[in-house]
């Protein structure tokens, strides 16, 4: 089966004061129709500039190279016009903070049966009556009245359900997902992941979700790939990364949540030294480098290229390099 | 507390806030933010205090340092009633006492370096034999958070989230406070930088003696840093434990729920327990015990009566009808 989706040598440039910022330098990413990805690193690893370029919304920034498929299409080659039928109707997203990516002056429903009116022609009359529905199927506790209410009147979780809604209101095949719950308090951050999964079955949705929580990621994710300055450095299915981490960044990651069961109060976590390197001018050689715990000869001056592993597994670290030790 | 007196206690705290009808709206009918909460703090000690937005947990840690005004109750800090004490004796008083605050960007001025930002606590309270000798402080306090001294002379904005953290907290343990209120103080850090401030807070109480209240609503972290936990719900506290015994065996159903909707590390774990429900308006709280509408084991009394914070054995207290049987 071909992929749904097929993300090749991505780059993103934008600029800022201090020169080009290479948000996303190199990365391929392949997603498997019915599969939920979590894309996973701290701020300003690219993450959310991965997952806005497959809508091509990366505006002020643009995508400087790159190739990327989906439903077997050139995204690059469309025209805007073309794209614009991809984005709400094949290609849902939910944003990450829903109080700002909701219009305050229009009602909740208008907002979730407007991407119908668009894409599926429906009249003012059917997308009110489909909204209705559709805010039914997110869970929105009295459906009726909260199409009729403003984006100010419902709670942080209740947004986050509106923004699904629209999502997947005209029923992409593809939903991402940018940091659905980390705005939410944690019973209404379960609440949003239980429906996420139960909608993710519904519609047999493939899911590309973006977030820094291993949490979250234990919760839904099948595959993840853990991003670091621009790249992918590490790939591999959920239960491996958790299991075996095979990149030091990714274990550093790890290490530094603290524990669920009794840790020993007081115990100092394992922090990682050092910051997310300055994406204006990436450290040579492996850009995590500088703050490897395993550090050794060629990373500080040769770019460890990925490889693939047994097991559906992808890393980039010299210390799997074949020879190394 | 073991009957050794607390070097913080707080009886019997309200503070109410009027709500806004609408933008333009008069003052509409009061909020009760805090509700009567009766909390102590042993001196070295560090208590969690966890629950979701709009619990609360803030507006009590404002009011224990006096950054807030309390409608009722009484504060006492090393056996002196705060809230009696006239502004001069209070202001010579509050070097004891300090905050850090959740976002290091918001919370130091853009226009001052680093060093008078350091500096301005040692003055107000006439630390120091000069200004050449509060700069050497500053040095000295930058580096025990970890900041060479190379920052005195740059501006907030040259830092990342992670350093302003830092620069906040050496703000706050300028003047040899014996008590910090930490307020959410890494959830708007990196994960991987968020370790590197709890181990400084934790190497600083040890270093210092400093007594936390650590206000957070990740109960994994809680669990690492705090001594004794304190769980609040819509302004009142609703369970207070050693850190242990709640977490081994919590038994108010609302904390136990907490616990279970944390989401889980290991992805091949049951998904999280969903509790119903949001959080009710603190305008209109439910009659009886605020949690009933969202409760497990709610029961008729529930909803007729509210129930009082027991004590259960010397060191937990709970307020559940049903737990407490």
């Amino acid at each position: 089966m071909p992929p749904l989706l097929a993300i090749e040598n991505l780059h993103v440039r934008y600029d800022d004061a201090r020169g080009e910022v290479r948000a996303v330098d190199g990365l391929d990413l392949t997603l498997t129709e019915g599969e939920t990805y979590a894309l996973v690193g701290e701020s300003g690893c690219g993450k959310t500039a991965t997952a806005y370029s497959i809508l091509r919304l990366v505006e002020p920034g643009r995508i400087t190279d790159g190739r990327m498929t989906f439903e077997g299409r050139d995204l690059m080659a469309l025209s805007e016009r073309e794209m614009r039928k991809v984005r709400g109707a094949s290609i849902g997203l939910s944003f990450q903070e829903p109080g700002s990516a909701l219009n305050p002056v229009l009602k909740i429903g208008t907002q979730v049966g407007e991407s119908l009116r668009i894409h599926k022609g429906l009249s003012r009359k059917e997308a009110w009556r489909e909204a209705v529905r559709l805010l039914g199927e997110v869970a929105l506790p009295d459906p009726e009245r909260q199409a009729a209410s403003y984006a100010h009147e419902l709670s942080g979780g209740m947004k986050q359900r509106a923004m699904l809604a629209i999502a997947l209101s005209c029923r992409p095949r593809l939903l991402i997902a940018d940091e659905p719950t980390s705005a939410l308090d944690v019973t209404i951050q379960a609440q949003i992941l239980a429906l996420l999964r139960a909608l993710k079955t519904e519609y047999r949705l493939t899911v590309l979700l973006i977030t820094h929580d291993f949490g979250v990621v234990a919760e839904i994710a099948d595959r993840v790939g853990v991003m670091y300055a621009g790249r992918i450095v590490e790939e591999a299915p959920v239960g491996a990364i958790f299991t075996e981490p095979k990149h030091p960044y990714t274990r550093a990651l790890l290490a530094a949540i603290p524990e669920d069961a009794g840790d020993g109060r007081g115990r100092r976590l394992r922090a990682l030294p050092g910051q997310v390197p300055d994406p204006v001018a990436y450290p040579p050689g492996c850009r995590f480098h500088p703050r490897c715990p395993e550090v050794f000869a060629p990373c500080g001056a040769v770019d460890p290229q990925m490889r693939t592993l047994p097991g559906g597994r992808r890393v980039a670290c010299h210390l799997h390099e074949p020879g190394s030790a | 507390m073991n009957g050794v007196s607390a070097l913080l206690e707080a009886r019997g705290l309200v503070k109410s806030f009027a709500a806004r009808a609408g933008l333009f709206g008069r003052p509409g009918p009061p909020l009760r933010a805090v509700d009567g909460v009766d909390l102590d703090v042993g001196a070295g000690e560090t208590v969690g205090l966890v629950g979701e937005s709009g619990s609360g947990k803030s507006t009590t840690g404002r009011l224990l340092v006096r950054l807030a005004e309390p409608d009722a109750g009484a504060i006492r800090f090393d056996g002196v009633d705060l809230l009696r004490l006239p502004p001069r004796p209070l202001r010579r008083m509050r070097r004891h006492f300090q905050i850090v605050f959740q976002d290091p960007y918001g919370a130091l001025n853009p226009r001052m370096r680093v060093g008078a930002l350091v500096a301005e606590p040692l003055t107000i309270h006439g630390i120091g034999t000069s200004r050449a000798d509060r700069r050497e402080r500053a040095a000295q306090l930058l580096d025990e958070v970890g900041l060479d001294r190379g920052a005195l002379d740059k501006y907030p904005h040259a830092f990342s989230g992670g350093q302003r953290q830092r620069i906040g907290i050496a703000r706050a343990i300028a003047c040899e406070p014996r008590f910090i209120v930490a307020d959410e103080p890494v959830s708007a850090l990196d994960p991987s930088i968020q370790a590197q401030i709890v181990n400084l807070l934790m190497d600083l109480q040890e270093r210092r003696g400093l007594a936390y209240l650590f206000i957070a609503h990740d109960l994994r972290l809680v669990r690492h840093v705090a001594h004794r936990v304190a769980v609040m719900y819509l302004g009142k506290i609703v369970e207070e434990a050693p850190a242990e015994e709640l977490y081994a065996r919590p038994l108010h159903p609302y904390t136990r729920a907490l616990l279970e909707a944390a989401p889980r590390r290991t992805p091949s774990a049951p998904p999280a327990r969903v509790l119903p429900g949001e959080p009710p308006s603190p305008v209109r709280p439910p009659s009886g015990c605020h949690f009933h509408p969202r409760c497990p084991l709610a029961e008729a009394v529930c909803l007729r009566e509210e129930p009082p914070l027991v004590a259960i054995g010397e060191r937990r207290r709970v307020a559940c009808h049903v737990a407490t049987r």
